[in-house]
């Protein structure tokens, strides 16, 4: 009986998860689908954005995206195997090191938006720029990858370990080798929360790759997001909102592709080598 | 395990450690930049004790000189509590559905339900709050932007948070512990409960407090369904203004000592997600191999 | 295969990092989220007419505004209000007004409201609809947030304090406003009259009132008879540039009008 209640309360949570996502897609199509057209894919926003289409906002997008996975992604993968394999347990490094990533997963997005600004665009002379924009979301998504990476490496069996030990191969190979590859679902679960995060911003983006809806012509041309376009359209200007729920579909369509890409990737380059 | 034996071979892993380990430092790096930089902008405040009217003025006016924020402090500590006690239950019955009940064709499906929401941007979350969830609330108790309507926002939106990650902790649980328990005909709650969650917690606590300081730190979602008024939150349909939506509000407007106040709310802010992080690595206790 | 991709990515570094255009051909325009949309859709054809030249328009905020021309980082800022005592280094040059109004819900029977009436609702005085003929139904009092100009607009028309109003509600932008009291049967709040109309006239849930006897339209802002009017000011800080001169003779003349009252706002007259 405990049996079947347990079950049913799993089930229950699910469908309501899947009920609420529903209403928000439904609510999204309704009033967005009029609006798709391949036109409003490729071409330019036209009275504010009201009409035209959402061509060179994507391509900023895309290219914000860009930088901030190719700086995160390599940086949050390396602390986390450094945690995860290189520092003892219960070492006072790395847990000083953990508790700084903690806290940066709680500083608030308008803040880190502001610090953007004040370090990348100001300091480092970047400007209102796409480069500015990712690097900045790279910070935001970092605490929340190494986390989930680090979970995923250290989670990895003890016996593979010993067993690549007893084989004579080093740390640093049997990392690369099997340690990585086992990881991998955790790598892509930490992608995919990323990628998430980096396309939802908007407050930290506002203040650093910018509102020029222009096609950008290098990474240091500002760039509005999707995200800031959404909330431009929805918040700022009259008569925005059927562009508004339009971008915010193909926003959620770009989420989805992105994930994919993620998953797959995953599969092909680390699940391939551990042909077990 | 020690880490540092005799496999830390003298040639390639003595190349490939330290690059690793400049890695993490960079990551402190950013935290201690940031934080430098919160407290250079609130510091006109900071000095000469000026921060005591943070708690002792009556009220949140800055154009008239008065600047109370603990009634916000408190409404950013019960939303984001509000929200993670809905959002870990709700989210971790989701990852055991993935792991243990969900048959293979749901699997993948669900997944990639929970990252779409994941991927939900908070202004199209806050959007929909605002048209859809608001109204009917304010039909049954005015005015409808309140703490409740905060609160289950969200939760929604952290709750992939905890689910993702503590689906993959699940997953990391060792097979063999699972296939004994199912050889000694334990039936599956009882393995759930009393097995894997338990062999889980780290990564289940991490994602819960990943949730908690992404609740604390979220701006436009509570921008623009709790409603904004300063006051301290005496009631769940009440309206209540959080610490992140005061900053988004106020800054642009904000000059001299009132843009300094905004500056060292951030900074209480972040210290606030500073004593829970150390607290929870306090309870939670340290990571275990597989 | 790796060799490759290094120098395909150094080659895209080097190409995707030079920025276009030379420093003299371009304005960086910051400021008021308001005025933004107007300016980038009439930067746009300052661009088309003349090649070459880019008009850059960031957000940010009046004040983002008028401290980003004060050190230079912007050459023109947008701010949404009159320029204040304190600001008198700067020189404003108004390129449209916009007036603003109070709005209920739609099917709120209430026509008009007296401005003591109003006074008495956002300081709390008056309750209920029914307190004013309306129906039965405690009212939500919709207000801006401390220092938007509309806000400051409101307080000055109606002789109060900002620590006197009782709000239910705090909301940040237009928008907001427009969906907050959409979305409930008993709220007021005041937002720019332009966006009001262009909703009613949508299907949208709410109605206009008029303000001491004058409707609150487009038509009787630009007549000068609406009482409640903001101007949106384009400023700069000493001499302005030639490029940055020309742009705003551009966003004064009747060429643009068209974008101005697409965006809802009243074109200033020549």
């Amino acid at each position: 009986m405990a049996e079947r209640l347990f079950t049913s309360v799993i089930w229950l949570s699910t469908a309501l998860v899947v009920a609420m996502l529903l209403w928000i897609l439904g609510d999204l199509a309704y009033q967005g689908m009029p609006h798709l057209s391949l036109n409003f894919l490729l071409s330019e926003p036209m009275s504010a954005g009201r009409s035209g289409g959402i061509g060179p906002i994507l391509v900023s997008t895309l290219l914000i995206i860009a930088v901030t996975l190719l700086s995160a992604l390599p940086l949050g993968l390396a602390a986390a195997i450094w945690l995860a394999e290189f520092t003892n347990r219960g070492s006072a490094v790395g847990n000083g090191v953990r508790l700084c990533l903690d806290v940066l997963a709680g500083i608030p997005s308008i803040v880190f938006g502001l610090f953007g600004n004040a370090f990348f665009s100001i300091f480092l002379g970047l400007g209102f720029s796409i480069l500015s924009g990712g690097l900045t979301l790279a910070c935001m998504i970092l605490p929340v990858f190494i986390r989930t990476c680090e979970i995923g490496v250290s989670s990895v069996n003890d016996a593979w370990r010993k067993g690549a030990a007893a084989l004579g191969m080093t740390r640093s190979a049997a990392v690369w080798h099997i340690l990585l590859p086992a990881a991998s679902p955790a790598i892509v679960a930490g992608l995919i929360l990323g990628i998430g995060r980096a396309t939802a911003e908007t407050a930290a983006l506002i203040f650093t790759s910018g509102y020029v809806d222009r096609m950008p012509g290098s990474l240091l041309d500002s760039g509005r997001a999707l995200a800031v376009h959404i909330y431009d359209l929805s918040m700022n200007v009259t008569g925005g909102d059927p562009a508004a729920h339009a971008s915010a579909l193909v926003l959620l369509v770009l989420i989805m592709l992105l994930n994919l890409l993620a998953q797959g990737l995953s599969d092909r380059w680390l699940q391939r080598r551990l042909s077990v | 395990m020690s880490k540092r034996n005799s496999l830390f071979q003298w040639n390639l892993d003595r190349l490939v450690v330290p690059p690793l380990a400049v890695a993490a430092l960079i990551c402190v790096a950013i935290l201690l930049l940031v934080l430098a930089f919160l407290v250079y902008e609130a510091s006109p405040v900071l000095v000469d004790g000026g921060w005591r009217v943070f708690l002792s003025d009556t009220g949140w006016y800055p154009l008239e000189g008065l600047f109370g924020l603990i009634p916000m402090l408190w409404a950013s500590l019960v939303l984001m509590l509000g929200a993670v006690i809905i959002a870990a239950p709700i989210g971790l019955a989701c990852a055991i559905f993935i792991k243990f009940y969900a048959p293979a064709s749901l699997n993948k499906v669900f997944r990639l339900i929970l990252s779409l929401l994941a991927g939900m941007p908070s202004v199209v979350l806050g959007l929909w709050g605002l048209t859809e969830l608001v109204p009917l609330i304010a039909k049954w108790q005015p005015p409808g932007a309140s703490l409740f309507a905060a609160i289950l926002v969200l939760a929604l939106m952290v709750l992939p948070t905890v689910a993702l990650t503590s689906a993959s902790a699940l997953s990391a649980v060792r097979e063999d512990l699972l296939a004994g328990a199912a050889a000694l005909g334990i039936g599956r709650k009882a393995q759930v409960l009393g097995l894997v969650l338990p062999a889980a917690r780290y990564g289940i606590w991490s994602g819960i407090l990943l949730a908690m300081a992404r609740a604390i730190g979220e701006t436009m979602v509570v921008l623009m369904v709790a409603g904004n008024v300063v006051q301290y939150p005496h009631g769940l349909f009440e309206p209540v203004r959080a610490l992140t939506a005061n900053i988004a509000l106020e800054m642009a407007y904000a000059t001299d000592n009132h843009r300094a106040g905004l500056f060292a709310s951030g900074l209480m802010l972040t210290l606030i997600v500073l004593v829970l992080a150390w607290a929870a690595s306090r309870i939670v206790g340290r990571n275990q191999h597989g | 295969m790796k060799g490759g991709l290094l120098i395909l990515l150094a080659t895209l570094s080097t190409v995707l990092l030079q920025p276009l255009h030379a420093a003299d051909n371009r304005l960086v325009l910051t400021g008021s989220s308001t005025v933004a949309p107007l300016a980038l859709e009439i930067g746009k054809r300052f661009e088309q007419q003349n090649p070459g030249t880019r008009i850059d328009v960031q957000t940010g905020g009046s004040s983002r505004g008028i401290n980003d021309v004060r050190t230079g980082l912007a050459n023109i800022g947008m701010v949404s209000r009159a320029l204040k005592v304190s600001e008198t280094d700067l020189t404003a040059h108004t390129i449209a007004l916009d007036g603003i109004g109070i709005i209920l819900h739609r099917s709120n029977p209430i026509e008009a409201l007296s401005d003591g009436q109003i006074k008495a609702i956002y300081t709390g005085q008056i309750r209920n609809w029914h307190e004013v003929g309306g129906q039965d139904r405690p009212i939500t009092v919709v207000n801006k947030a401390e220092g938007r100009s509309t806000l400051e607009l409101f307080l000055q028309y109606f002789t109060l304090k900002s620590s006197q109003i009782k709000a239910r509600v705090v909301i940040g932008d237009n928008q907001q406003g427009i969906k907050t009291v959409s979305g409930n049967f008993g709220a007021i709040g005041y937002v720019s009259i332009g966006t009001a109309e262009f909703e009613e006239q949508q299907g949208g849930a709410i109605k206009r009132l008029p303000m001491a006897g004058v409707e609150a339209s487009i038509d009787q802002v630009r007549s000068g008879r609406f009482p409640l009017v903001r101007p949106l000011n384009l400023v700069v800080k000493g001499r302005a540039s030639k490029l940055s001169q020309r742009f705003i003779d551009f966003a004064h003349s009747p060429e643009v009008h068209d974008i101005v009252e697409a965006q809802f706002f009243v074109p200033m007259e020549p």
